[in-house]
């Protein structure tokens, strides 16, 4: 392991000034990091462990019934604070979703916003990856790419962002609130990450020394509470990145017209995938299969493979269908023993299949 | 010597006898709450670590490694490269027999498959050794590597497969009966590389003392492993002295003393000092062994009554280009159903991989996989429910032989299994079972079936003056539980309560007890075992009758029994006196037996000996979102006799589990340029986690066999993977309709509408 400079600061201003040092690195869970650092893949020169920092363990209500989550909330202490997962149940699906639970105990909100691509190019050092070594080149692009991106992608970079939280965020509308040297600012979770353009290793809106202090969730995020799930498809139950995953959020007047609608991907992109033109389908429907099914394909309608992946289409429009059914017929009481599975499923819901 | 204090087992059965006895781990405390000692866990004074740089290429040469930049790192002693590598007396490149293989321990700068050790650094602290080979930075004179088992070109068959079997075998003529046949079968199925995946590492400490070398090193064979040291360092065996009183499993890639770990005790050597090496996760897949792919060809004649006219069965697969094993995937058909004409064969294509090795059920788990798949196809081709196929087509002897089998509760298996799963509702079109949530269900049958195998163990057992017993082997416990089953064996070839008799395993200056493998290590050594208790005991006997002090004075001595700690004449109970009087009067301190245990050649010749099982499967599949789910398993197993029914269970969960994973899971993800192995870690390398095993029972179906060996012991060890991939890929396809040929099984073959066979 390379050597490298650790840093303990105690407040926030002195966290991104020491962040300034280049090749400087956060650490907060370090469920990512560390591995990353034991293969190589990161060789940083300074750690600076913000786990000290004060005010960023906080899960805070605004009075509306939006929520301000601090940076070194731990996933499994997020999902597993009742008032939060009653309000945004499909953050919590989300969560609970991912990783294992030893993982989810050690993993912070911030961290899983900065978490790396899972792409075993980028993983492997010998490998060629734009993403880890700038100007190097994609081996993923003509090489085992059947879990990578069908949207979004370029020839420099077709890597997929693994998080399952964000995917959650991103169909809720958070925002990310980020400390730098110029102060505080704000930006849109859908903004946060950047897709790959020229430079995929750019995969942030974070400038050097910027530090994620806080995620928020709008109050109008609670109001999809009532029909809002998570859905991921993998290759075994637990422990394993999506195939492909979709957070869902409808309000449905009563009527039983869907006055709003939600819809994010993930497994297909390097950002979670926010799906507007299926959302704008859905609203002012009474929903149902066909609808469901038709927000599926307009999700994907301009999905494109980027190698042996394509059934991740079919596969994605599926799920978005299936998500969209689950929501419907409304969030559970209680999350299901298997979060976010295919398998987690209530009697008579899929009576329709 | 056993490094861990036994833990007392827990309230005993108000009976005696330790066999049988349903006795949780002895050794289990000491590992859930760390106080086992693992290899790694050992740290000699002046310990040095040890770091393997291995090659990222898989074929070409070394042109250059940065060995002053390593050795400017602060902490690194010493970097091992073939210019100073130790010498060794034995050619590395050299083999004797077919269980020693060839290693790469830098004797040339040639390298032939990924992740090869291409040099080793020695540091302070294992950070400093860590990033001193990452200062390496090796350049290569990189060469195409060959990769792909489809090279017919390429194939050529073998001398022999598995260790020294035939390559072919064949009775009755097969294409004469695949003319006759009313139906034929012609199918083709694949299998992956697969790799061990142990918990624990091939961790090695070595240390040399003058020409006499201490290692702490996992093995499943302590007396090869010495003996494979020995040869290369050119020193005694007995100047060797190996300690592995636990594995973090094993399951067949620590039964060979293997490239790292030679490279440590060299790394020692070199530097004089004790040396730790580790290989990281990454780096067990390449010199470590794995299960070589597959792509195996059935062709299947069917007459009109649903019986077998012919089953031809052959098996492509790979090995390294520079040595040799060959998975026996195609001979699992000469033994499981009744066919007047059976023929297997084998070929092969060499590959730039490490060298594949014996991996749970080495042969049986993959061509199992392939035969179970086969004749659920050939049952549907017939319009049969694939249990009535399986029953049609009974081999009531060894078809490949015409041997009687030695014991085969095969029927019972069947019948036992199938009631407790519920078969019966099975209905018999594919895709026509919907669960409650509208997912598709499917139930999958496969049958099991592992040979009996044993290889050759000594054992000692000793009667002290206190009455209490000792018996040593150097016995190695993989996890299956040996320290507990064997002590249980020991106490009851002493007469002995389990309490009073102590076990000693996993260190190599005690009598030689062979592998642990085959699924024969209860066997073998509980048989060396048993032989040495009685030894003891009657040489005990023999002191008593001879005694003219003893009240046995003058009985016969085969009249004399031992019974829990006396001896006692015959039935009568007045006339006995306990082990520590017979000693004590006779001023002995103790009295040794010895046992040797092996399989006798004569009983192989007359009869088939194989432990058999069938496992049920049930899968719920997502017919949108193609997620699979095992949600129920139920094998029942007839494998002879049982030593601790709770670690039997638990070898057959385990190799279920392990099944589930073959069909669903495991595979190897090999780069088709380079040849590196892109998903070489637990996280995307799958196997199995908790929330994958809704459901799995085991049954024990009772089984005695007077013929296997004196104790009546078959072997559980990995029979429960055969039979259990298949039944699952037969479930998958009776859910959807979809025949996938092609493993692991996954989202996408459910999705894919080419595959929908109906």
């Amino acid at each position: 392991m390379k050597p490298f400079d650790y840093l303990r600061p105690d407040s926030i201003d002195a966290a991104v000034a020491a962040a300034q040092a280049p090749d400087a690195v956060f650490l907060a869970g370090g469920t990512n990091l560390l591995d990353l650092m034991k293969g190589d893949v990161m060789r940083p020169a300074r750690i600076v462990d913000i786990t000290h920092l004060p005010a960023l363990n906080g899960i805070e209500r605004d009075a509306d019934g939006g929520a301000w989550i601090g940076a070194l909330v731990r996933n499994a202490d997020l999902a597993f604070d009742d008032t939060f997962a009653h309000d945004f149940p499909a953050v919590a699906e989300a969560l609970l979703s991912g990783a294992s639970p030893q993982l989810r105990n050690a993993a912070t909100v911030g961290g899983n916003l900065m978490q790396r691509t899972r792409c075993a190019y980028f993983q492997n050092t010998a490998s060629a990856c734009n993403r880890r070594a700038p100007g190097s080149g994609c081996d993923a692009l003509d090489g085992l790419n059947a879990n990578h991106a069908v949207l979004g992608w370029n020839s420099a970079c077709i890597a997929t962002h693994p998080s399952d939280f964000c995917v959650a965020l991103a169909a809720l509308d958070a925002t990310v609130e980020i400390a730098g040297p110029e102060g505080r600012r704000s930006v849109a979770l859908t903004d946060f990450h950047r897709l790959p353009g020229d430079d995929p290793a750019d995969e942030t809106v974070l400038a050097r020394g910027e530090l994620i202090v806080g995620v928020r969730l709008p109050a109008e995020a609670a109001a999809l509470a009532w029909h809002s799930r998570y859905l991921k498809v993998r290759e075994r139950t637990s422990y394993a990145f999506a195939l492909v995953s979709a957070a869902v959020g409808l309000a449905i007047d009563s009527q039983g017209t869907i006055t709003d609608a939600r819809i994010a991907l993930g497994g297909v992109a390097a950002k979670p995938w926010r799906a507007r033109a299926a959302e704008a389908g859905l609203i002012g429907t009474r929903g149902g299969v066909e609808a469901y099914a038709a927000a599926g394909r307009a999700a994907f309608a301009e999905a494109r493979p980027s190698g042996d992946n394509a059934y991740k289409i079919r596969l994605g429009q599926n799920i978005v269908a299936r998500a969209l059914a689950r929501a419907a017929a409304g969030t559970p009481r209680e999350l299901p023993a298997l979060p976010g599975s295919p398998f987690a499923t209530e009697a008579g819901e899929l009576a329709h299949v | 010597m056993s490094d861990f204090a036994p833990i007392v087992a827990p309230a005993r059965q108000p009976q005696r006898a330790s066999i049988g006895q349903p006795l949780k781990r002895r050794e289990g405390v000491a590992k859930v709450t760390g106080s086992a000692v693992y290899a790694a866990d050992n740290h000699p004074a002046g310990m040095l670590y040890a770091v393997m740089a291995v090659s990222t290429i898989a074929n070409g040469r070394v042109s250059g490694l940065d060995v002053a930049a390593a050795k400017a790192h602060p902490g690194v002693v010493e970097v091992m490269t073939p210019a100073n590598r130790p010498p060794l007396a034995k050619n590395p490149d050299d083999r004797d027999n077919p269980f020693m293989f060839r290693l790469d321990v830098l004797q040339n700068d040639r390298v032939r498959y990924a992740n090869q050790p291409i040099a080793v650094v020695v540091a302070e602290t294992f950070e400093a050794a860590t990033e001193g080979a990452a200062l390496l930075a090796p350049t290569y004179d990189a060469e195409p590597p060959q990769l792909h088992m489809n090279a017919d070109e390429a194939a050529f068959v073998p001398e022999s497969v598995g260790p020294g079997a035939p390559t072919q075998a064949a009775v009755g003529d097969v294409e004469a009966g695949l003319a006759s046949a009313s139906q034929r079968l012609d199918a083709t199925y694949e299998t992956p590389d697969q790799y061990h995946n142990p918990m624990e590492p091939h961790a090695i400490v070595a240390a040399w003392d003058g020409d006499r070398l201490v290692i702490d090193s996992p093995s499943q064979a302590m007396t090869i492993a010495r003996g494979r040291l020995a040869g290369l360092f050119g020193i005694a065996a007995d100047d060797i002295f190996i300690r592995s009183p636990f594995l973090g499993g094993g399951f067949g890639c620590k039964g060979a003393m293997m490239s790292p770990q030679v490279l440590g005790a060299l790394a020692a050597r070199l530097v004089n000092r004790p040396v730790k090496l580790v290989p990281t996760r990454a780096q067990m897949y390449g010199p470590l062994g794995h299960r070589g792919a597959t792509r195996q060809t059935l062709r299947l004649g069917l007459d009109d009554t649903g019986r077998l006219t012919a089953l031809s069965h052959h098996a492509r697969t790979t090995s390294s280009v520079f040595d040799e094993f060959f998975e026996p995937a195609a001979n699992i058909s000469h033994t499981l159903y009744a066919s007047p004409a059976i023929s297997t064969s084998h070929d092969a294509v060499r590959v730039h991989t490490g060298t594949p090795m014996f991996m749970r059920g080495p042969g049986e788990a993959s061509g199992s996989v392939a035969l179970e798949s086969a004749i659920d196809e050939a049952a549907h081709a017939c319009g049969m429910d694939p249990l009535a196929f399986r029953l049609a087509n009974y081999a009531e002897q060894e078809p490949i032989s015409g041997k009687p089998f030695s014991s085969k509760r095969l029927y019972d298996c069947y019948a036992q299994a199938a009631e407790r799963f519920g078969w019966a509702k099975r209905v018999l079109a594919p895709r026509s079972m919907r669960d409650e949530n509208g997912l598709c269900v499917g139930w999958g049958l496969g049958t099991a079936t592992f040979p009996v195998v044993m290889f050759e163990a000594e054992a000692r057992a000793i009667i002290r003056a206190d009455g209490t017993g000792v018996v040593e082997t150097g016995a190695q416990d993989m996890g299956q539980g040996a320290w507990t089953a064997l002590a249980q064996i020991a106490a009851d070839s002493l007469a002995l309560e389990l309490d009073r008799t102590v076990f000693n395993a996993g260190a190599s200056d005690l009598p030689d007890a062979g592998v642990a493998g085959g699924s024969g290590h209860t066997a073998t050594v509980g048989n060396a075992i048993d032989a040495a208790g009685r030894d003891a005991i009657a040489r005990l006997i023999d002191m008593a009758v001879d005694d003219a002090d003893s009240p046995l004075h003058g009985v016969p001595a085969e009249q004399v029994v031992a019974r829990w700690g006396r001896l006692q004449a015959g039935d009568d109970a007045a006339r006995s006196e306990s082990y520590a009087d017979v000693l004590r009067r006779a001023g002995m301190a103790e009295v040794e037996g010895h046992g040797r245990g092996r399989a006798d050649a004569d009983v192989a010749e007359r009869y088939a000996m194989h432990a058999h099982g069938a496992v049920f499967a049930e899968v719920k599949v997502d017919p949108d979102l193609g997620q699979i789910r095992v949600t129920r398993l139920v094998g029942a197993f007839a494998a002879g006799r049982v030593i601790n029914p709770r670690m039997v269970e638990s070898q057959f969960f385990g190799a279920m589990i392990w099944g589930l994973g073959f069909a669903l899971h495991e595979k190897a993800e090999t780069d088709p340029r380079s040849g590196r192995i892109m998903n070489a870690d637990l996280a995307e390398y799958r196997v199995p986690v908790n929330a994958d095993v809704a459901g799995i029972e085991a049954l024990v179906i009772e089984e005695h066999d007077p013929h296997v060996n004196v104790l009546g012991i078959k072997g559980v060890g990995e029979i429960g993977v055969t039979g259990t991939a298949g039944a699952i890929a037969n479930a998958v396809w009776h859910a959807t309709g979809r025949r996938v040929r092609r493993f692991p099984i996954g989202v996408a073959d459910m999705l894919d509408d080419d595959a929908a066979t109906g």
